[in-house]
């Protein structure tokens, strides 16, 4: 195979890793969504832990982003 | 139109050789002494006049002390409150480092893995060398779950190792990645506008689309880059409890 196929076509499937990172951020969304509508008011406390829980998650995804960035322009 | 350009490191003027080696004063080290200059600037002067009803900048400079000191609070205990000045140095530093990084054709310092894992090995060892000081051997009690069935112990203890000893690649890693993935997301989105402005009239209406999502991935990015910066932080609390008091 032409090795610049192969590259592609790596940082293609590396992307599948997002998709992880996806259902991770849908069930903590949805999962502060069902609390908050039972308890509305303990939900601005909350809030925090719902951003930090946004942020490690999202980072997994943005990991398997970083590499098929990086076999794409810096390999 | 190379979106991995823009963390190009620039040598401005060679300061001194170790060895074989130029250590040369780069425009991270120039961006980092900006960051430097405006958060000391920012501080000084905000708390200088000390009104007991206070201002616009004192109220900044008060909730920024407040919402970093109630966070190490709740996550390391009032024992925590000692390593305020390390949080909170890490805190700004990394805000403001981010921040800057998003104004146009500036750098961005946290964009480069050296300069993540530089911070991060420095919450790592801080972690290990006060545990130890102060805790002296019981420090291993963090490794020994207390009321784990004798059988799976090892096991146990295997899998706490290795997730302390995983800390700094995760800690330097996620923040490095989202500031590396977002910078050159907004590039490559930047990129389409271009291209398609070029084919015409049509490109334009076209272009209107790559230029908005831009717009929108823009204000993502400023709350990545804020949230990360609170993540670093958050987790250095945590990090740190680990060390003041070990045993789960």
């Amino acid at each position: 195979m032409d090795p610049m196929a192969a590259k592609y076509i790596g940082a293609g499937i590396a992307c599948i890793g997002m998709g992880g990172a996806g259902v991770g951020v849908g069930t903590i969304f949805g999962n502060y969504l069902a609390a908050a509508i039972r308890n509305p008011s303990a939900a601005q406390g909350q809030f925090g832990n719902l951003l930090f829980g946004f942020a490690v998650t999202e980072a997994l995804g943005i990991f398997s982003l970083v590499i098929a960035f990086l076999l794409l322009y810096a390999v | 139109m190379d979106p991995i350009h823009q963390f190009e490191i620039k040598n401005f003027f060679p300061v001194f050789r170790i060895g074989g080696t130029e250590i040369a004063f780069t425009n991270s080290a120039l961006f980092m002494l900006i960051a430097l200059l405006l958060i000391s600037l920012l501080m000084i002067g905000a708390t200088r006049s000390r009104a007991l009803v206070p201002g616009r900048m004192q109220m900044l400079a008060e909730m920024s002390y407040e919402f970093v000191a109630s966070t190490l609070r709740s996550s390391a205990g009032p024992e925590g409150m000692k390593f305020f000045p390390l949080v909170f140095s890490l805190f700004i530093f990394i805000l403001a480092v981010n921040l800057i990084g998003m104004i146009p054709y500036a750098f961005t310092v946290t964009s480069h893995i050296i300069i993540t894992v530089s911070l991060a090995l420095l919450v790592f060892l801080t972690v290990v060398i006060y545990g130890f000081s102060k805790h002296g051997l019981h420090f291993f009690k963090l490794f020994v779950p207390s009321g784990v069935p004798i059988y799976i112990l090892p096991l146990v203890t295997f899998i706490e190792v290795l997730s302390f000893l995983s800390r700094p690649v995760s800690h330097s890693v996620r923040l490095f990645a989202n500031m590396l993935a977002g910078h050159i997301t907004l590039k490559v989105f930047g990129g389409f506008v271009v291209m398609l402005g070029s084919l015409g009239f049509l490109g334009w209406l076209g272009a209107v689309l790559p230029l908005g999502l831009t717009v929108a991935l823009t204000a993502l990015e400023l709350l990545v880059a804020f949230l990360q910066a609170y993540v670093f932080a958050i987790l250095t609390c945590i990090y740190l409890n680990d060390a003041i008091h070990p045993g789960h």
